[in-house]
């Protein structure tokens, strides 16, 4: 048996592919909050509960309907998206011109009810959600067993963060997006709908969450605490990387993933608290975040 | 000429005389309250209310909004339990471990959060406070999930028994008082302007050469300690400390008080606090979980409601007329 750092290599690269699943999820859901700070200045709080949502469509679909996972897959970050849209028009939308405070206290009151009415109908345990079949199963690398759906979390994760960068970076909504997050006055006076462009943002961000949402439901049990336990991670996932960033978001996601996988092989005691750590020294030598812009 | 000038000044009931009434009749009600509620819930609340007050002097005051005071308050809990239980130390000595550990932790806390703002600021809070909370849950001396269970209340000053609920509860309202005294004193003085004029615009209180680090800092840490107090008499009051205490979710709690009450006002948090330790009370008995309704409360506060409670009374007319001002 092979060892790295006095370390079993199949202990090390088990955690290493732990770390990268962790960070598939940190990337999609720091990409969804940078995209809607950079367009709302709101910081969702409620995105924990959106990505929770997003995994509860899922089951629902199953359980209730018999729609699997492929549909679910479209389905629940739509459903979920458009339920912010909601929340976004007729709600949030009166608190742009009101201190940034506000709208991350009210997404967390939004956070608070949309956990607590879950709870209240579900019970705090966790409902088993199967792998689908198609991606059931496992295989061997030679190194290692890789069950087929964790390499599927990583890849799939991977496209949707370069593609919605492309979105951003490449096309013309994006372009919009951009113009609008440096000066919204300006684009307006152009006569592009700003304040829809705000709406399409929010909704989109949602959707992220809730299609990590629905990736995340046959690996973890799809329980109504599960967005709670991951927001704040990935808000000091977000403030290592600043948020002036796309790429610097999904960047840190998957980085911060790894270094907490690799902390769980030489170090268990400090693994869920390790990302705080490197927060807290990055805010010692570089203030702004890794990839951030000075505010 | 003086003369004129003094007759055409308009004669008002100085506002300092029904300020005055009005504390009056607050402190007494306060005394008189065992008569006719229950001492523990009584004890509970102020306990919370001098947590928002505290809460208060850093988001009210100096315009920092902190999503981690759950971590002084919690901790201040363990150390000063863990002083009475294992040390054995009096009651007013474990309550100063409390203070003294909640303000280390607000010096540690606030020293790496005052370097990013205003949203950010809330965000290292929370990271922070989670990573005590992480900390708290694997430390040996908080007990892990059980918490430090029956602590001794002890005799306070050697003589005071404390296990009496009367005496408790006139201990807690004194310290109660002198922390809102403390919290009066500070944002009155000199340094309190200060903090002041940095939650009103903070790159002018640079350029007029306030060094705002250190002011936010000292700010920061003040609110943490006071926390502590709080935090160190929960302990004593309920004898026991466990990791709800520490939890984001107390953090969002103290938040809601204040916001409930009123940012910024002094008292505000005292009427937070009360609404909201009641409603737990309310519905601690039934199934229903009382987040839901926080946050609907939360959403309702910040969509409609922003001066809060008092806030909303200092502007309305009869609160002009009584000589109060309140500014958002």
């Amino acid at each position: 048996m092979s060892t790295i750092f006095g370390i079993p290599m199949q202990a090390f690269l088990g955690q290493l592919l732990i770390g990268l699943i962790n960070g598939s999820f940190y990337a999609l859901l720091s990409l969804g909050l940078a995209i809607i700070f950079g367009l709302l200045r709101v910081i969702n709080f409620a995105h924990g509960a959106q990505y929770m949502l997003g995994a509860f469509f899922a089951w629902m679909l199953l359980s209730h309907f018999g729609i699997g996972y492929w549909s679910a897959l479209i389905v629940a970050p739509v459903a979920v998206g458009l339920v912010g849209a909601v929340i976004e028009r007729t709600m949030l939308r009166r608190l742009y011109t009101l201190d940034p405070l506000y709208g991350l206290l009210f997404t967390f009151g939004l956070a608070l009810t949309i956990e607590g009415t879950f709870r209240y109908l579900y019970g705090a345990s966790g409902q088993p959600y199967a792998t689908p079949a198609a991606l059931a199963g496992g295989t061997n690398l030679g190194f290692m067993f890789l069950p087929i759906y964790r390499g599927w979390v990583i890849v799939f994760s991977l496209i949707v963060c370069i593609g919605t960068w492309l979105v951003i970076e490449k096309t013309k909504l994006g372009s919009y997006l951009r113009a609008a997050t440096e000066n919204p006055v300006l684009v307006q006076s152009f006569g592009i709908n700003v304040p829809f462009l705000l709406t399409l943002t929010y909704a989109l961000g949602a959707g992220l969450a809730a299609l990590a949402g629905v990736l995340a439901a046959p690996i973890y049990q799809v329980s109504p605490l599960m967005g709670s336990n991951i927001i704040i991670v990935v808000f000091a996932v977000v403030v290592v990387g600043g948020m002036g960033s796309i790429m610097g978001a999904i960047v840190t996601g998957y980085l911060l993933g790894v270094a907490e996988g690799l902390t769980k092989v030489f170090y268990p005691e400090a693994s869920n608290i390790v990302i705080f750590v490197i927060m807290a020294i990055v805010l010692m030598i570089r203030p702004a975040g890794l990839f951030g812009r000075d505010a | 000429m003086t003369l004129t000038l003094d007759i055409e000044k308009p004669k008002e009931k100085s506002p300092i005389v029904t300020q005055t009434l009005f504390l009056g009749i607050g402190l007494a009600l306060l005394i008189l309250a065992p008569l006719f509620f229950y001492p523990v819930f009584l004890m509970k609340l102020l306990c919370f209310a001098l947590f928002a007050c505290a809460f208060n002097l850093l988001l009210g005051y100096t315009g920092l909004l902190s999503f981690g005071h759950a971590a002084f308050f919690g901790g201040a809990a363990y150390f000063t339990a863990h002083a009475v239980k294992e040390w054995g130390l009096p009651p007013e000595l474990g309550i100063l471990v409390g203070v003294v550990g909640a303000a280390a932790l607000g010096l540690i806390v606030g020293y790496l959060a005052i370097r990013r703002q205003g949203i950010y600021f809330a965000m290292i809070t929370l990271a922070l406070a989670q990573m005590f909370y992480f900390f708290c849950l694997q430390a040996e001396f908080t007990k892990g999930e059980d918490g430090i269970q029956s602590v001794p209340r002890g005799h306070l000053f050697g003589f005071i028994d404390l296990s009496q609920s009367t005496n408790m509860y006139y201990f807690v309202l004194g310290v109660f008082v002198i922390g809102v005294a403390i919290i009066w004193r500070i944002i009155h003085s000199p340094f309190g302007m200060i903090l002041k004029s940095i939650r009103e615009n903070e790159t002018r209180a640079v350029s007029l050469g306030y060094s705002v680090r250190n002011y936010k800092l000292a700010a920061f840490v003040m609110s943490a300690a006071l926390t502590g107090l709080a935090g160190g008499v929960k302990a004593l009051v309920f004898q026991f400390a466990t990791l709800t205490d520490v939890g984001w979710q107390m953090s969002g709690e103290v938040i809601l008080m204040t916001l409930l009450g009123g940012i910024g006002t002094l008292i505000g948090p005292l009427f937070g606090a009360g609404l909201v330790v009641t409603l737990q009370n309310y519905l601690a008995t039934s199934e229903f979980p009382v987040t839901i309704i926080t946050g609907l409360v939360f959403m309702v506060c910040v969509l409609v409601f922003r001066r809060g409670i008092v806030g909303e009374f200092y502007n309305s007319r009869l609160g002009r007329k009584l000589g109060f001002e309140h500014r958002q």
